[in-house]
């Protein structure tokens, strides 16, 4: 075997790898939610079924993330996050427990 | 003009004029169901209220060290320290929730030792930040001995009878504050039987009236409790939560909501969020304070007395 070949099976490899690891951040992406002004961005959030979300606070005033009997997370002060997985599809309506006028949804499909 | 101003009968216009006031102190008293500002503050306190008093203490938010306030604890000092020079000693202190601002340990024991200062007993309802601690235990270990549910009570003072609801428990997806059904059911059983000419002062930490429904400023069920008040000649509801004076008279009941003494909150709508507000540092000690209010025999109407750290 040349040096000229082992570095093209090297590449190839890489490629293969590089690609691999695109496809399982498809499967398993994480996307941010921030929370800014009292408000959920973006409210409405379509995601692969095992992708993790992570709410991130940037207000001054602190907030929660509940979505009833599905996850709850703790109370989230100034640059707090909080992640969930989903592993199952569905519509996940959340709102903050403090000020239940913020809500947004989650869809997983 | 929207939906909730309608019901209220008060235009946002008014309630705006209203707002002109919060950054003065200005002693209300209201005669036939019309309020009327008699001075500023530093002339109202010139004249020794006649009668009973008490006094309004609301928001501190120990904890709170962001832009809009690095020193909520020094505020609350300050604010103590105005109490305790007082000419005239209230009778009791209310606290209309916020004590905290994460439901901390260490936040409730700072607290207790400045309130304390002041040397009269304090009645505490709860505010969403004092129920925010994993187990939600720590403000029901401290201040929930003797009352009920989440921590509502009512106690009679000077021929006054004092309602605490707590309208910050089990709020639900889009909604505003929160009183629930075993709560209202006390609150009905609570008023049965008691004569209509009692005086009625009920307290919360969430307005009880539609203040601002997009900000979350009211109450989901709140309307059901006025209900039960109706048949009484003199009710007066006293909240917080909203860090600004707001008052409006409907009928037999005066509404009314205190400053905080950790950080002012914009004018509903005149901001992106409902977020402290940063304001220049001179200008900050004249958006926070306390109110006292006197109650004269005879009168409909209980003369409250907004007072700033600095006005």
């Amino acid at each position: 075997m040349t040096i000229a070949t082992i570095r093209h099976l090297a590449i190839r490899c890489a490629v293969a790898a590089f690609m691999a690891s695109q496809i399982s951040a498809v499967r398993c992406e994480t996307v941010s939610v921030t929370i800014d002004n009292f408000t959920f961005a973006p409210a409405q959030l379509t995601v692969k079924v095992g992708s993790t979300v992570t709410w991130t606070n940037h207000d001054d005033i602190p907030h929660t993330v509940v979505s009833a009997g599905k996850f709850k997370s703790k109370t989230l002060d100034t640059d707090d996050s909080y992640s969930f997985t989903f592993a199952t599809a569905g519509d996940y309506k959340y709102f903050c427990s403090l000020h239940p006028h913020m809500t947004g949804t989650i869809k997983v499909e | 003009m929207s939906d909730h101003d309608h019901h209220d009968g008060v235009s946002r216009r008014k309630m705006l004029e209203c707002m002109t006031w919060a950054g003065t102190g200005v002693l209300w008293t209201v005669s036939g169901g019309v309020p009327r500002a008699l001075g500023l503050v530093g002339e109202a306190q010139a004249a020794e209220p006649v009668g009973f008093s008490f006094l309004q203490i609301s928001d501190s938010h120990v904890g709170f060290s962001k832009p809009a306030n690095p020193n909520a604890i020094g505020t609350l000092e300050e604010a103590i320290g105005k109490i305790k020079a007082m000419p005239t000693k209230p009778s009791f202190m209310i606290h209309t929730g916020d004590i905290t601002h994460l439901a901390k340990a260490a936040e409730f024991d700072d607290a207790e030792r400045i309130i304390s200062q002041a040397k009269l007993d304090v009645h505490y309802v709860p505010g969403e930040h004092d129920m925010i601690d994993e187990e939600i235990k720590l403000y029901r270990e401290r201040y929930g001995r003797g009352t009920k549910g989440a921590g509502w009570y009512s106690f009679d003072a000077n021929g006054v009878h004092f309602i605490g609801l707590v309208n910050v428990v089990d709020l639900k997806a889009g909604g505003l504050g929160n009183l629930g059904a075993d709560q209202l059911e006390w609150l009905e059983d609570d008023l049965r039987g008691r004569s209509t000419s009692t005086p009625i002062v009920v307290f919360a930490h969430i307005p009880l009236w539609t203040v601002y429904p997009e900000w979350g400023w009211g109450t989901a069920d709140g309307a059901r409790a006025l209900d039960y008040l109706k048949g009484f000649g003199s009710v007066t509801v006293l909240n917080g939560h909203i860090h600004q004076v707001m008052q409006k008279v409907e009928g037999n009941v005066t509404f009314h909501t205190a400053r905080s003494t950790a950080f002012p909150q914009p004018a509903p709508g005149t901001a992106p969020s409902p977020g402290p507000m940063k304001v220049a540092d001179d200008k900050l000690r004249s958006l926070l304070g306390t109110a006292s209010i006197v109650f004269k025999p005879g009168q409909q109407r209980l003369a409250i007395i907004d007072t700033p750290l600095q006005s």
